[in-house]
């Protein structure tokens, strides 16, 4: 990674232009070429350095749910818990944590009904009680990631 | 008859063509030096209906940016820890507003406290080097926060058990 990846990582996390070039629009303010712009993000996204270059969503306001929740899950029985709530398509992202509620999950679903209604799948599927955490409010989260 | 094809003989609302513009964009933008006019071809429709659509969408926050989305782990950001925090619900706004503009905060929420097994109402994800690094910027939070927050924790991730990213389907 050099100072030319550094700079579109640390200024191109937002911005990006809805224009006929957007890709020369924004490598003017980058100090190099639409051409070089394009090469660099198609190989930081090769490498993995990149997760994704595009639009991000507001999934409620595309009027999708989404939610995080929570299991207490006893330690035997992790892995096996772990399968099951992965099977669901509406869990996105599961991670292990160190708690004894030690399951954490972001459910998302085309509707609130849907996403109701998943809880209580996993629920019947695991016989554990989820804990349910929707976001209630968002505060100010900045484009934060420098490098 | 192509998809293409069909579509342009066919009345499109602006709801539907968005809904096509969020599948053919989630998992990423054309790498083509004119990458709406790209999107346009292969949607069947005008690039100005594609970029007055994006610009829509943008304005009224259902895209909250367009740009690169960096992979914290790869860039040397391997410990995250979800800081949970008991704050009054009279200035839990206020605090999370404070906190959500820390730099290594990366996402900061209030969510419902389920008591009595858990007491916590603002949630802000750390990130850092190392698990010190991030414990010494929740002691820089608490130190900040004072006798506003009644207790806190940290909840280290210790395996990634799923990642797929959000995905509406087809």
């Amino acid at each position: 990674m050099d100072d030319l990846d550094r700079r579109i990582i640390n200024h191109l996390q937002g911005g990006f232009p809805v224009s006929e070039r957007p890709y020369r629009d924004a490598a003017r303010k980058l100090d190099t070429s639409e051409s070089e712009l394009i090469t660099r993000i198609r190989c930081m996204l090769d490498d993995g350095l990149l997760t994704r270059f595009g639009p991000l969503f507001h999934a409620e306001r595309m009027g999708g749910a989404l939610s995080l929740c929570a299991l207490k899950v006893p330690e035997a029985d992790f892995d096996e818990v772990a399968e099951k709530v992965n099977s669901f398509p509406e869990v996105a992202h599961n991670y292990r944590r160190e708690h004894e509620m030690n399951m954490w999950f972001v459910l998302a679903t085309e509707t609130p009904q849907q996403l109701d209604e998943t809880i209580r799948q996993i629920e019947h599927c695991t016989g554990l009680d989820v804990y349910n955490f929707p976001k209630q409010a968002e505060y100010y989260v900045g484009l934060n990631l420098q490098v | 008859m192509t998809d293409s094809a069909a579509h342009s003989e066919i009345i499109e609302t602006p709801e539907d063509l968005d809904r096509r513009l969020v599948l053919a964009t989630q998992s990423g933008l054309p790498l083509h030096a004119r990458p709406w006019h790209w999107l346009a071809t292969e949607l069947g429709v005008g690039p100005e209906q594609v970029m007055a659509r994006m610009q829509a969408m943008l304005d009224d926050g259902r895209i909250r940016r367009i740009g690169v989305l960096p992979n914290h782990y790869r860039l040397g950001y391997v410990a995250n820890g979800m800081s949970v925090w008991d704050v009054p619900d009279d200035i839990v706004d206020k605090v999370g507003e404070q906190v959500g503009q820390l730099d290594s905060v990366s996402h900061c929420y209030r969510r419902p406290r389920h008591l009595p097994d858990w007491p916590y109402n603002l949630f802000a994800m750390v990130h850092g080097h190392d698990r010190q690094e991030v414990l010494d910027e929740v002691d820089r939070i608490a130190g900040l926060l004072g006798d506003r927050a009644c207790g806190h924790e940290v909840l280290f991730s210790t395996r990634i058990l799923k990642k797929t990213g959000l995905r509406i389907g087809g």
